[in-house]
């Protein structure tokens, strides 16, 4: 008597928010459902973090490989890049110099020689700076970090807020502005709007200091982090503070802009998808209040696609940081990499090489354990 | 306390769906709402508790213990819903969130319409758990959803749904989606839980087995207007509508509709 069409459980229809987490079912007869993986030892997120940081780590000396190869392979002669005519014309110093720099030893000698190197920090000499790479990028990688991470926050608390209100305002003239502001801020190309902002904001209305980090007058904030805000934070200094901040928020803002167009389009859409959902009409009919359904239950949901944009979006920025550095003098790696890329200082290079692989292995690290976090069905495979 | 609904009408985008249905729900019976697919079952269940899709116009009266539904402020609204008017939806899948804790799902309600505490409420839903029969309620109430098979899934969107008491109950094809070795065990639950507790269940479904295994009354739609009700016997046994005539003929083999309870055992290992 009850032998109906409808019996069989019909396929969950596959929504990108399912992320790669597959929703075991287990059918009548199927083991019951594990008590989590509890029975196996150790907290199941603490599990999940060191499964993710051990694979980190081997992609971390895959980078190593991968930035040596690659520098190695570019056409080029760093010898020619870096000695004088007059010098290039003495094989005894040609030689001399490739000698100092390692560079006559067969390839994978070098790899063996720059990896054993890495294990006490030593990046090796820059040709340029004739200095420790691991010194030149430990003065610059901070300050593109700080210019990176104001901008990704900036733009994942205007992006998220900004997509949130589209979806609830669906066709309306919210939605309708905060979509023609996206579409700008994902069309105009990062250089240019630098270039207008520093015309219009410093120089034509002056409200917004120059170039640099903090105003010279003051000087860098003491601290460890390198980030000139936190720095001056920590030691209490407000005046540096201001000055940095001030410095910041142009080049940030003008970084961010993409991103912000980029995370309010995806917000947008990731909640509206989720607030079609069944269980955010079975959170309706419980009678729960509008703000807990929203923050609850329908941005839990979208968040996992969204942070998955956000590392990606990162990315971008990262390299966006380039121009920007170039634009408003920010003494950061974006500049140096120019700098060494073009002088075929090969040290150098592979340094940014490695701290931009390693910085991309951290925030897919960060993403990958934030799924955890947010999606239990990540965490309990 | 009954939950009247007298000449409901709704239109979505010009379309009427449903064109004057009278349907009465009373404590302690369960009322099955038949008709096929796009016969407005749905929408009716939809519409006691104001989850009609965006742009929906709705007309007539919904009245639960002389209160008129339709008139209620957004607010009051609210405290119906979960509070006095509860549902359970067609797939436990999708229905429940993936990502919270079965005891997240089960108290929020709780602490927000009777403004329990933290451990109270948890007391109160490990109750629960153990009443629809989930297995070691204690250890189910920390645990997700794909935890769970099909049918414990439902049997937890029960307890959510009966977690603040309410009067009424509208299951909207609570078992289509589930395995047919565990709909018995599902619609015997209904049934047990309407008989303790004096609920008024609104059983909608498309499955007249179903519907004779449970339902007090039975109510058939077609095109957005109930065509039938009366008493379970005399509806499947004496069909007056021709149209509840073709439902019946329709079924496999002429099956004679079950005269009392589910017909079937619980299933046992199966389900767990």
């Amino acid at each position: 008597m009850q032998e109906q069409e409808g019996a069989a459980l019909p396929p969950r229809p596959a929504t990108p928010l399912d992320g790669g987490g597959e929703p075991v079912s287990p059918g009548p007869g199927a083991p019951p459902a594990r008590p989590a993986a509890r029975r196996r030892g150790g907290h199941p997120l603490a599990r999940f973090l060191v499964r993710r940081i051990l694979m980190a780590v081997l992609l971390a000396w895959g980078i190593t490989l991968v930035t040596f190869v690659l520098t190695n392979l570019v056409p080029g002669d760093p010898v020619a890049a870096n000695l004088g005519q007059r010098a290039l014309g003495d094989p005894a110093i040609v030689a001399q110099w490739r000698a100092d720099h390692g560079l006559d030893k067969p390839l994978w000698e070098q790899y063996l020689l720059h990896l054993q190197g890495l294990t006490h920090g030593d990046l090796g000499t820059s040709q340029q700076s004739h200095r420790p790479v691991s010194e030149d990028l430990a003065e610059f990688v901070p300050a593109t970090l700080e210019l990176a991470g104001a901008a990704i926050l900036v733009s994942l608390v205007l992006g998220v807020a900004f997509g949130v209100v589209a979806a609830l305002r669906r066709d309306r003239l919210p939605d309708h502005l905060l979509r023609v502001l996206s579409l700008i801020g994902i069309s105009v190309p990062t250089f240019w709007l630098a270039l207008v902002a520093f015309y219009v904001f410093f120089y034509r209305l002056q409200i917004t200091p120059g170039s640099g980090r903090v105003d010279p007058a003051l000087g860098a904030a003491p601290g460890v982090t390198g980030l000139q805000t936190v720095d001056a934070l920590l030691a209490g200094r407000w005046d540096i503070f201001v000055s940095a901040a001030g410095h910041l928020i142009t080049p940030a803002l003008v970084l961010a802009l993409y991103t912000i167009g980029l995370l309010t389009r995806f917000t947008r859409s990731a909640v509206l998808e989720v607030l079609g959902q069944d269980y955010v009409r079975a959170a309706r009919a419980k009678g729960l209040p509008g703000r807990v359904i929203l923050f609850r239950y329908v941005l839990r949901s979208a968040l996992v696609p969204i942070i998955t944009v956000a590392g990606l979006a990162f990315g971008s920025l990262l390299s966006g940081t380039v121009l920007v550095e170039a634009i408003f003098a920010w003494p950061g790696v974006g500049q140096y990499a120019y700098k060494s890329a073009t002088t075929l200082d090969l040290p150098a290079v592979m340094g940014v090489g490695l701290v931009v692989g390693i910085v991309y292995l951290v925030i897919n690290l960060i993403v990958d354990v934030l799924y955890g976090i947010i999606d239990p069905r990540v965490r309990l495979q | 306390m009954t939950l009247d609904i007298t000449g409901l009408k709704v239109t979505i985008g010009g379309k009427e769906i449903l064109r004057g249905v009278d349907l009465s729900l009373e404590a302690g019976r369960v009322h099955g709402l038949a008709g096929e697919s796009g016969s407005g079952k749905t929408m009716t269940g939809l519409a006691v508790l104001g989850l009609l899709p965006h742009g929906a116009r709705v007309s007539g009266g919904i009245s639960l213990g002389g209160r008129d539904l339709l008139a209620l402020s957004p607010k009051e609204l609210n405290q119906v819903r979960g509070g006095e008017v509860a549902m359970v939806f067609q797939d436990p899948a999708t229905s429940l969130h993936p990502m919270l804790t079965i005891g997240r799902q089960l108290t929020e309600h709780m602490r927000h319409h009777l403004r329990l505490g933290k451990a109270e409420a948890k007391a109160r839903a490990v109750d629960l758990l153990t009443k629809v029969r989930i297995p070691g309620a204690e250890e189910a109430y920390g645990r997700f959803p794909h935890q769970f098979s099909g049918g414990m899934r439902q049997r937890i969107a029960i307890a959510v749904a009966l977690a603040c008491s309410p009067k009424v109950l509208i299951a909207d094809e609570p078992t289509t989606a589930l395995d047919v070795t565990v709909q018995a065990g599902v619609l015997r639950l209904l049934r047990g839980l309407c008989d303790e507790l004096g609920l008024a269940v609104l059983l909608v479904t498309h499955d007249l087995g179903v519907m004779s295994a449970v339902a007090d009354e039975v109510s058939v739609m077609k095109d957005g207007l109930v065509v039938e009700t009366g008493p379970r016997a005399r509806v499947l046994r004496e069909p007056s509508h021709p149209y509840t005539r073709a439902l019946l003929d329709s079924l496999p083999d002429h099956q004679e509709p079950a005269q009392d309870g589910t017909g079937r055992d619980e299933p046992g290992e199966g389900e767990r």
